[in-house]
């Protein structure tokens, strides 16, 4: 005790003293803290919120508003849910590269943790869809393609063509090829209705029937060009230009070889 | 004379004896036609003929003309099980079942849609070449009638497989057929047995399409080739060409073997691009149901113009004694084709009765020196690319980033705006050619070569042109217009003032020409 006592007047004695309290503290913060594995969940949640609200500020919220309130030119992102930021970020159609009509499918600003943080960040503002899990995306298995053929006549075609080519609608707007779409974005679509898409929800289109969509939509991908060159699958546009152009200009080439005298 | 040649020669003999065949063979085989590309349009469109009606007979083998309702368990997958009318399940079959049924109903369709392009570039050369002149009115107006039967015919051969984008092409039909005032909604009424769609409709059209439509073809074609027969072809003005004789070839050996050599081409460049090229691909569009419809829905080229007009006009309906009438839909759907097709049937009358010339002619016009005639047709042609253009608005706007609406508005104030300026346009163009081609009789060819002459000043050599090309640019009549005087001989004013003085001032509009080198203006360039 004595020999400890001697450097009780030590220069170094409170600092020591005051860093071995520091750890004490710390240490058995930790260890209480780590006794509740809840609690350790709902930190790193919000900080991914935290990086989410940081990424939104720098990037969204010039347009949305500093709590996606919304603005003139923007709506409100309140209840749009993670599955609208996945499809809108995740697809490149957000943040948009100029004020047109339409946002269009581009490669995307941020990568894929940035996207994940932003719809976490958005989801927390308020309940909405939310992205569709590896679990739901069974349309291999649970899917029919005729079916889904059928729903998307009924449901798609008026906008997105006969073979979801795409199409024009009024003023510019335009319904998008869903060519080389993934599954999930088309999902995503479907329940969040994008731009100048309705919203399809599970009571209209069950989950099952939208798997039947894009088992249908995926087959069409990859069906082959049956009878020839397709043409770009948009009708009798393309056949009657072909028609003009290589039918009756290759006839008339021809005629003219057959009436031309030899000299 | 070998034994072959005897036994030919008795076969033809007792033929002959019974028939009295030689002497109209003789007469009929050395006819001579006179040889041209431009000539050639209208057998492209008679063979295209002669392959849609071979395989229009194969697709009928297995085609089932009914609405009865069938599940499909066939070969296409992404169709398995679904409930479809016979007609489609049918179409399904011969594309994806029988050995080359989707070759055959594509050489169908490609051979259609190349029928009726051949046609209406023949009908441009007959128009801008003045061959409907006298005495081929009458030619004229049969092979209008063979445009509209041929836009019907094609109209109803697409619509038969029952798909859902002809049955959205039926739809219109059945809109445009009820916007005729008071009787619309009958006719509509009979034509599909009930409402639209029933099961009556495609039985019927089927028949129409395959017996009635066909057997007045064949017939009005018959009639056109053997007037053109009686007639003679006509021919471009030349050396040595009247309008009296026709210079040509024979038509046998020469234009037999040209002709069949001919038909073997189209029939191949048909074959060609079925094979290459896909077509009406039905399995894609789905089978009909009135509650879907498809983005982009087009109808095939010769009925895009009808919807291009169809697409342009603004919504107006007007409501009476309890009718409503439909002026977006009667006004392009029915009155502007009826002026249309009325007009152009009864252009040969107008223009003669213009131009005061009751005679015959056998030489066709070049289409410069008739610049009346060639800018209402370049007006005519403006008119209806206008309307194509907008038909396919929706692609064109996807496809060159523009908007349905900008496209739509361009071809409403286009289609009042481009023919009047097409006309003009073409009228001095006309003239301007005119012009150019009596400089060059005049003054000959630059020859690019430059002379320096004593006093030190350049000229180009010009170098004359030959008898030939003289006559070819200056054979042509340039006639004078109409003059109806008010008072006739005898002093005493003549009736219907007005329309003759109308008459007086359209006539001179018509003849308005570049006056063509006289000899005497030859001769005085002879002197220099």
């Amino acid at each position: 005790m004595k020999r400890l006592s001697r450097y009780r007047k030590h220069r170094f004695a409170s600092p020591l003293a005051l860093l071995f309290a520091l750890f004490l503290i710390g240490t058995t913060f930790s260890v209480a803290n780590a006794s509740s594995p809840k609690a350790s969940a709902s930190l790193s949640r919000s900080a991914a919120v935290d990086e989410g609200r940081q990424i939104f500020l720098k990037g969204c919220s010039s347009c949305h508003g500093l709590n996606a309130e919304g603005g003139k030119i923007a709506p409100s992102l309140l209840g749009v849910g993670a599955a609208s930021v996945d499809f809108q970020v995740g697809t490149g159609r957000m943040p948009m590269a100029d004020m047109s009509v339409q946002a269009m499918r581009k490669k995307p600003l941020y990568n894929p943790d940035q996207v994940a943080a932003l719809a976490n960040y958005v989801a927390s503002l308020a309940p909405g869809p939310g992205i569709p899990g590896d679990e739901i995306m069974v349309y291999e298995r649970d899917g029919n393609t005729a079916q889904g053929g059928e729903l998307f006549r009924t449901n798609c075609a008026m906008c997105h063509n006969f073979a979801g080519q795409g199409g024009a609608l009024s003023q510019g707007k335009y319904a998008p090829t869903v060519m080389g779409a993934d599954a999930k974005t088309i999902y995503e679509a479907m329940i969040t209705g994008p731009q100048s898409m309705p919203v399809f929800s599970d009571r209209i289109i069950t989950p099952a029937e939208k798997l039947s969509i894009i088992k249908w939509i995926k087959g069409a991908e990859v069906e082959p060009a049956l009878g020839g060159a397709a043409l770009g699958r948009v009708g009798p546009v393309t056949e009657g230009l072909l028609v003009w152009t290589f039918g009756l200009g290759l006839l008339i080439g021809i005629a003219v070889w057959l009436t031309t005298k030899v000299r | 004379m070998s034994t072959g040649e005897k036994a030919l020669g008795s076969v033809a003999n007792y033929v002959d004896e019974r028939t009295g065949a030689a002497a109209w063979m003789k007469k009929n085989l050395n006819k001579v036609f006179p040889d041209h590309w431009s000539f050639m349009l209208g057998e492209v469109t008679l063979y295209s003929f002669i392959i849609l009606l071979l395989s229009g007979t194969f697709l009928t083998f297995w085609f089932d003309p009914s609405q009865r309702e069938v599940l499909y368990e066939g070969e296409y997958q992404p169709l398995n099980g679904l409930k479809m009318s016979a007609a489609y399940a049918s179409t399904l079959h011969i594309s994806f079942d029988i050995r080359g049924g989707l070759l055959m109903r594509q050489i169908h369709h490609w051979a259609a849609l190349l029928f009726m392009a051949a046609m209406i570039a023949h009908l441009l050369r007959i128009f801008f070449t003045g061959a409907f002149r006298k005495p081929r009115e009458f030619n004229w107006i049969i092979g209008v009638g063979l445009v509209t039967l041929g836009i019907v015919e094609g109209f109803l051969g697409y619509s038969l497989p029952d798909d859902l984008l002809s049955g959205t092409g039926i739809r219109i039909a059945e809109a445009i057929l009820q916007a005729i005032p008071v009787v619309g909604t009958y006719l509509a009424f009979f034509a599909f047995g009930g409402a639209f769609p029933g099961e009556a409709f495609i039985p019927r059209i089927f028949t129409v399409h395959v017996l009635l439509l066909p057997g007045i073809f064949l017939a009005l074609i018959t009639v056109h080739l053997m007037l053109v027969w009686y007639q003679k072809h006509t021919q471009f003005p030349g050396p040595g060409r009247t309008e009296k004789n026709v210079v040509g070839y024979s038509l046998m050996p020469i234009y037999m073997a040209k002709a069949g050599g001919f038909f073997f081409i189209v029939f191949g460049v048909t074959a060609f691009l079925s094979t290459v090229a896909s077509i009406n691909p039905i399995w894609l569009y789905g089978p009909y149901t009135p509650g879907q419809i498809s983005a982009g829905s087009q109808p095939d080229w010769y009925m895009g113009w009808l919807d291009g007009l169809v697409r342009m006009s603004p919504p107006i309906e007007t409501h009476a004694f309890g009718h409503t009438i439909s002026w977006n839909i009667l006004i392009p759907g029915l009155i502007v084709p009826g002026i249309l097709f009325t007009g152009m049937a009864l252009y040969p009358f107008i223009e003669s009765w213009l131009t005061g010339d009751k005679r015959e002619h056998h030489l066709l016009d070049r289409p410069r020196n008739v610049p009346n005639r060639t800018a209402l047709g370049a007006m005519s042609l403006t008119f209806i690319v206008v309307t194509v253009i907008n038909g396919g608005n929706d692609i064109i706007a996807t496809n060159f980033s523009l908007t349905i609406n900008q496209i739509m508005w361009a071809s409403r104030i286009g289609i009042f705006v481009l023919p009047p300026l097409a006309f003009v346009i073409t009228k001095r163009l006309c003239l301007s050619l005119q012009r150019a081609d009596r400089d060059l009789v005049l003054h000959g060819k630059e020859s690019g070569t430059l002379l320096r002459l004593p006093h030190g000043e350049f000229v180009e050599v010009h170098q004359p042109l030959n008898a030939h090309e003289t006559f070819a640019l200056t054979q042509h009549e340039q006639k004078p217009a109409l003059v109806l005087p008010t008072f006739d001989d005898h002093g005493v004013k003549r009736p219907r003032a007005m329309l003759n003085k109308w008459r007086t001032r359209m006539s001179s509009a018509v003849s308005e020409q570049i006056q063509k080198p006289t000899p005497d203006d030859m001769k005085e360039i002879e002197h220099h």
